[in-house]
């Protein structure tokens, strides 16, 4: 039987290392979802972070090949120097040029998923000092998606979820436990399409 | 206003999903016209997209609506099939330009390691850079060769799809800006001299020494529309297949397989490869983290 939602996206930058690491860590190992992540990286960056954060990750973590198929439960993370998409079915890459400043940038993951799942998007914009993911956020919420941003208080740097709060009407505002919790009940809901 | 807008439970259920049935329903919409506009430029001005892979495609070609101020996709085709114009502007925006000189230096130096003792062993090295864009990793190549003195017997082949980059390739000018950057990952990559003894600065480029073109052959090729060269020892070909959907990349690793040599060696883009195609069998991994493979035959 399948569910209301079919994926789930989450964007970070400044603290995103500790964030993801409680958030996955809160999830259980059988999530039924696919989790796509945008974690701010310099092109330099090395496979530490997909080390540190496979760790804590319950859910088997891959760093995103392009092309990989994206059936059912895993994490996969944006590498350095790309940007993170999605197809229907797959993950896709690309070299374009960075989005202010970014490759990866959260707003190009969020609009390809808001693009290719619609509705079945749920959108995670966590702890960040840029403006990066609110434009994405917007265009999840445009297609009928569900939003999720990090209670600014909670995170490490308040001021990308707070940006995106003053412009996307987000479904909940919720620390890092309540996030992974809502993410299970989410991943439960019935299927309405 | 005021009085009635406390929404019942059973009302707000029936907005969400009336409000699904909206957006879906314009996807949809999106999803025709998008294979129209697709349809038309082929059929029209002869370039095909229609096999390219989706995310990014139509991420760039709302770009190019919004940078334009094209308001529905339906418009854009019809300035595609009436103002020729437009279709030059789309296609320069469809086309992804982006490249840098020995970008992933450990690419280059894992060439110079695995791939350099090969050639060595051959009288004549023939090279095919397919999707080389604006020329930066074919003179990043010439430098590599020259270093490991196999430049004079090679022949290198830099296609792309789009005549106006390969004019700029010609010309072997690049910004001045990047070769700080140039030069930081020219060192990580193995380069075992100066990376400003191959070109002069003048003005805002640094013009690249025209020897390093010379045993180089820039030319038009469309990987989705036409045939192959023929044997090849190396063929590179990074980050290119990625814009391609499934069906089109197995298409031109397939061409790709018709033009090698024996024993032809492959290179990929460091997040792409053979895997979830139907060419992993004929091929062996001779770096696995840096996509360079053998073929077996």
């Amino acid at each position: 039987m399948s569910g209301r939602y079919e994926l789930v996206v989450i964007g970070t930058s400044t603290g995103g290392l500790h964030a993801l690491t409680r958030l996955l860590s809160s999830l259980p190992g059988s999530y039924r979802l696919p989790i796509l992540i945008v974690q701010h990286r310099s092109k330099d960056s090395d496979e530490r972070l997909s080390g540190l954060l496979r760790v804590a990750s319950r859910i088997p973590l891959h760093e995103a090949e392009d092309k990989q198929p994206l059936e059912g439960p895993g994490v996969y993370l944006g590498p350095p120097d790309y940007h993170l998409l999605v197809e229907r079915d797959s993950i896709a890459l690309s070299t374009e040029e960075p989005v202010a400043y970014s490759r990866p940038s959260i707003d190009v993951l969020f609009e390809s998923a808001a693009y290719s799942h619609g509705s079945g998007v749920i959108g995670v914009l966590l702890t960040g000092a840029n403006q990066d993911g609110t434009r994405g956020l917007q265009e999840i919420k445009l297609r009928g998606g569900y939003v999720i941003v990090q209670d600014p208080d909670s995170a490490e740097s308040g001021f990308m979820p707070k940006h995106a709060m003053k412009n996307v009407l987000a479904d909940r505002v919720l620390g890092l436990e309540q996030i992974a919790a809502e993410l299970v009940v989410r991943a439960s809901e019935a299927g309405a399409r | 206003m005021a009085g009635s807008t406390i929404p019942t439970l059973s009302n707000w259920t029936s907005d969400v999903v009336a409000k699904q049935r909206f957006t879906d329903a314009t996807s949809e919409l999106e999803r025709l016209e998008m294979e129209l506009l697709l349809t038309a430029i082929y059929r029209h001005h002869g370039f095909d997209f229609r096999a390219y892979a989706p995310a990014s495609l139509h991420r760039r070609i709302r770009r190019h609506m919004e940078n334009s101020g094209v308001p529905t996709i339906s418009r854009l085709i019809e300035l595609v099939l009436h103002q020729p114009p437009a279709m030059q502007r789309l296609l320069h925006d469809l086309s992804v330009n982006v490249t840098a000189m020995f970008r992933d230096p450990s690419f280059f130096l894992e060439f110079r390691n695995t791939v350099v003792p090969l050639l060595r062993t051959y009288p004549t090295v023939r090279i095919w850079h397919a999707g080389c864009s604006t020329g930066e990793e074919v003179y990043a190549m010439s430098i590599l060769l020259e270093e490991e003195g196999l430049y004079d017997r090679s022949r290198i082949y830099a296609t792309d799809m789009d005549s106006t980059v390969l004019d700029q390739a010609r010309q072997g000018i690049f910004p001045l800006a990047r070769m700080k950057e140039y030069t930081a990952n020219y060192f990580l990559g193995g380069g075992k001299r100066s990376l400003n003894e191959y070109y002069t600065a003048k003005y805002d480029g640094a013009l690249f020494a025209p020897r390093l073109a010379r045993n180089v052959l820039f030319t038009q090729h469309n990987l989705a529309m036409d045939k192959g060269f023929s044997e090849f020892n190396v063929i590179v070909c990074r980050n290119v297949l990625i814009y391609f959907d499934r069906t089109l990349k197995d298409h031109v690793l397939g061409l790709f397989s018709e033009s090698f040599a024996t024993l032809g060696v492959l290179c990929l883009g460091r997040k792409e490869s053979l895997r979830f195609t139907a060419f992993e069998e004929d091929f062996s991994v001779l770096s696995a983290r840096e996509k360079i493979y053998r073929r077996n035959k």
